[in-house]
């Protein structure tokens, strides 16, 4: 047991960092550093200039595109590029329907969609939750009725991440009504948004923004062939891909990178006529989480461990998601905290880049609210927290 | 002792009930969050003429001289309303302190116009940097022939573009965080040199960054004497603090029955959410939290006549205490609420942003634990 790096882990984590310093554009890293808005040309870009070094994708088999790295280069890979501020690659495609396409798709799809993806021609968003089906996905009702060599979809999709800027959507749908448990009649089809019939509303968050949207579908005709695997099964597909969504949710490269902006606040307030980093009270309150942080970047090397030894990944994703959000949402209440009065004024103008004016308080106040309202999220999506605790009181305690 | 209400608190509280249900429905209270004021001058000239504005002023004062537990009530049904009217800033902060700390003249003057709807006030206390030093004051009032020239920062200043006067503290002597060398000044918001950059707040208010660059004011403007006016400022942000902590209690109810409702009536897996014992248990720990709050806000309401250690104890504890709470309480009802918890539409997160700036009113819950432990 050795809790160094080897040399050749080393070797990589330098070649990354090399290529971060010289390819990652400067104002989207600003703009990330920042906590400014991005727009979806800001994730199209990198997306692109990844592609071309072939590292958009390192989850997926070398033959589809994937970079054959392992599991700790993987690990030193998404923290380096969180320590760089890039921006994240937009799940939906790379992470999520990509692999079911490549696991379960006919030739025909994978021909078609994995370069779309790979190349960012073709973005995603993710059609599972609807107003009836959100922890209790396999209540789900859109329907989809076969008619000759399309199948017509009625329903409502809902919390939709980006199917503003998406050109397809992958949806669970039920294609039939009758099977004997909920779980057996459901369907993985692939949707092209621009389908007449598909209609986008924004859902407006408590933050101001909007990322998530509802997705209503009125007869629109999908054709035959965009069925994923076999009618009916679906939800072996829909749990395949929720695994993988889990995995990347603990996000420590980026906690860490939020923890030293924290820091760096703590450092510029003052307390008293000190700095608030000085604060005895409030450095504990930083150092528990900083422990907090070290247990699950350990927890998750231990795991990458076991998978480099062939050991088949265990319940630790929802374990690296419980406490991974847990943590993302103590950096923004601690952040929060520290600001202090300056929480309170509302100017999202100063979010969007190009903003000159001068800032109300300090420079780095006027994200801090509303990203502490927005990360409630993170303990609800991707399989709430109870729900994650529950899956694991089952399968792991067996309770 | 006797912890239950009289029959007049009793009808206020209905009284305000009333008007939060027929006047101030939801959709009503988002329409004027949008408007450019931030707040009705109709519903504030309402709360004028059914005598609100009057309740925490003495008979003396030109007010109803009702007790403390009086605006306890009032601030809980504001809070379950999430009222977005001025009158922690107006009548509790600037009108509290003329009264407090004014001569005999400024009183008669400002607070007859203030009790009936006519002007609006706001104090300019806090500074850039300040933290939630109450004595930190490093704006400066030089005195000269006739009166003072005032410069300076004041930070999230609550009502200060509507307030026709601000209450600006400002020290003539003593270092940046001395209690001595505090004094107060009624600055008309139209001085030349006053500059009010005004925004909206994440809970839907309106405050203002303040510059003062040489403003000028007469002898007149001066409130209670020079350089004394530590002991008026601490007495009147306590007794706003108190009074705020009752809006939280308000705002914390709303949240806890909201969510309760949602988990009888959302269902999930063929049952509503409230059948599943977890949620049971954190429904049962919200509550606990809103009972705790309750209890310490009725506290610091009773114990602001005290002396000034016990008030301070008592008021810091509830502060303290409602702070977190009430972040636990915010978080849970927008938790339980899943997705629809996050979402502009609803409610629930508009009052879960109020409850989370109430923690930083003149102090958060580490502020006031602080303070508490050192009131011993
Ligand atoms: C910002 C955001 C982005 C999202 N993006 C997408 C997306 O792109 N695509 C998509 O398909 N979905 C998306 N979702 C939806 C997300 O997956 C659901 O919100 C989530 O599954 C919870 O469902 P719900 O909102 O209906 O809450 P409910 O299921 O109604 O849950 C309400 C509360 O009850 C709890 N609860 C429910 N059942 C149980 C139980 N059995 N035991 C204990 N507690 C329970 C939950 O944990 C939660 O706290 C997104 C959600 C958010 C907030």
């Amino acid at each position: 047991m050795n809790i160094e790096l080897t040399s050749a882990d080393r070797a990589f984590r330098d070649e990354v960092r090399t290529f971060l310093a010289t390819s990652l554009p400067p104002d989207i890293k600003r703009r990330v550093e920042n906590g400014l808005e991005l727009g979806r040309e800001d994730y199209a870009s990198w997306h692109r200039i990844l592609y071309e070094k072939g590292w958009v994708a390192p989850g997926w088999p070398v033959d589809h595109g994937g970079t054959g790295w392992t599991p700790m280069q993987r690990y030193l890979y998404d923290e380096e590029t969180a320590a760089a501020s890039a921006p994240r690659i937009m799940p939906f495609g790379v992470n999520m329907v990509g692999p079911v396409i490549f696991t379960f798709g006919n030739s025909a799809q994978k021909d078609h969609y994995l370069p779309r993806i790979l190349s960012g021609e073709d973005w995603w968003c993710q059609g599972y939750s609807e107003p009836g089906a959100g922890s209790d996905l396999a209540n789900l009702r859109t329907r989809a009725v076969r008619d000759g060599d399309v199948y017509v979809v009625n329903g409502q999709k809902t919390w939709t991440t980006s199917a503003q800027w998406a050109d397809h959507i992958f949806c669970l749908v039920r294609t039939d009504p009758d099977a004997a448990k909920p779980q057996q009649g459901i369907s993985f089809l692939l949707i092209d948004m621009r389908s007449p019939g598909i209609e986008v509303k924004p859902i407006i968050t408590i933050d101001g923004g909007h990322e998530v949207n509802d997705v209503f579908f009125e007869d629109v005709r999908v054709p035959v062939e965009n069925l994923v695997g076999e009618e009916n099964r679906g939800w072996t597909y829909a749990k395949f891909l929720l695994s993988f969504e889990r995995a990347g949710i603990a996000d420590v490269g980026r906690s860490k990178k939020q923890l030293a902006g924290l820091k760096r606040i703590a450092a510029a307030e003052l307390s008293n006529g000190r700095p608030l980093s000085e604060d005895d009270r409030f450095r504990e309150k930083i150092a528990s989480l900083e422990i907090d942080l070290l247990a699950l970047e350990y927890t998750e090397l231990r795991a990458l461990s076991r998978q480099t030894s062939g050991k088949e990944p265990g319940t630790e994703a929802n374990i690296l998601k419980i406490r991974g959000t847990e943590i993302q949402q103590r950096i923004t209440e601690l952040a929060l905290e520290a600001v202090g009065t300056y929480a309170n004024p509302y100017v999202p103008e100063a979010l969007k880049d190009g903003w000159n004016e001068e800032p109300i308080g300090p420079e780095y106040a006027a994200g801090v609210a509303p990203r502490y309202f927005n990360w409630r999220k993170a303990s609800i999506y991707g399989g709430s927290n109870e729900i994650q605790k529950g899956i694991v009181a089952k399968l792991v305690l067996e309770l | 002792m006797d912890l239950s209400y009289s029959e007049d608190h009793t009808l206020l509280s209905e009284s305000i009930a009333r008007f939060i249900q027929n006047d101030y429905d939801f959709e009503t209270r988002s329409r004027i969050a949008a408007s450019d004021l931030g707040f009705d001058p109709g519903v504030w000239q309402q709360f004028a003429d059914l005598g609100w504005l009057a309740i925490p002023f003495s008979e003396d004062e030109g007010g109803l001289g009702a007790d403390p537990v009086s605006v306890m009530i009032l601030m809980e049904r504001f809070g379950r309303g999430l009222v977005l009217e001025p009158y922690v800033p107006s009548i509790l902060l600037g009108g509290r302190l003329i009264a407090v700390a004014g001569g005999a003249e400024q009183r008669s003057r400002h607070l007859g116009a203030l009790i009936a709807g006519k002007i609006q006030l706001a104090f300019g206390h806090g500074e850039p940097g300040g933290r939630y030093a109450l004595a930190h004051v490093a704006t400066r009032a030089e005195g000269g022939a006739g009166g003072f020239t005032l410069s300076g920062q004041k930070a999230v200043v609550h009502n200060a573009e509507a307030a026709d006067f601000i209450i600006v503290s400002a020290r003539s002597s003593g270092e940046v965080r001395a209690q001595e060398g505090i004094s107060l000044f009624l600055v008309p918001r139209r001085t030349p040199g006053l500059t009010v950059r005004p925004y909206r707040t994440v809970d839907g208010l309106r405050a203002a960054e303040l510059v003062l660059e040489g403003v000028q004011v007469g002898e007149d403007a001066l409130l209670g004497e020079e350089g004394g006016a530590y002991q008026a400022i601490e007495a009147v942000t306590d007794q706003a603090v108190a009074a705020v902590c009752s809006e939280a209690v308000g705002v914390m109810d709303l949240l806890r029955e909201t969510t309760l409702e949602y988990l009888k009536t959302r269902q999930q897996f063929g049952r509503p959410l409230g059948a599943f014992q977890v949620l049971q248990h954190r429904a049962v720990d919200m509550l606990i939290a809103c009972e705790e709050a309750r209890s310490l806000a009725l506290m610091a309401t009773l114990s602001l006549d005290k002396t000034v250690t016990e008030r301070r104890r008592a008021v810091s504890a509830a502060k303290a205490r409602i702070g977190n709470a009430g972040r636990k309480v915010g978080q849970e009802a927008v938790q339980l609420h899943g997705g629809m918890g996050v979402t502009d539409e609803l409610k629930v997160g508009h009052y879960f942003k109020r409850l989370t700036m109430i923690d930083t009113f003149f102090g958060d819950a580490a502020h006031h634990l602080d303070r508490f432990a050192g009131n011993a």
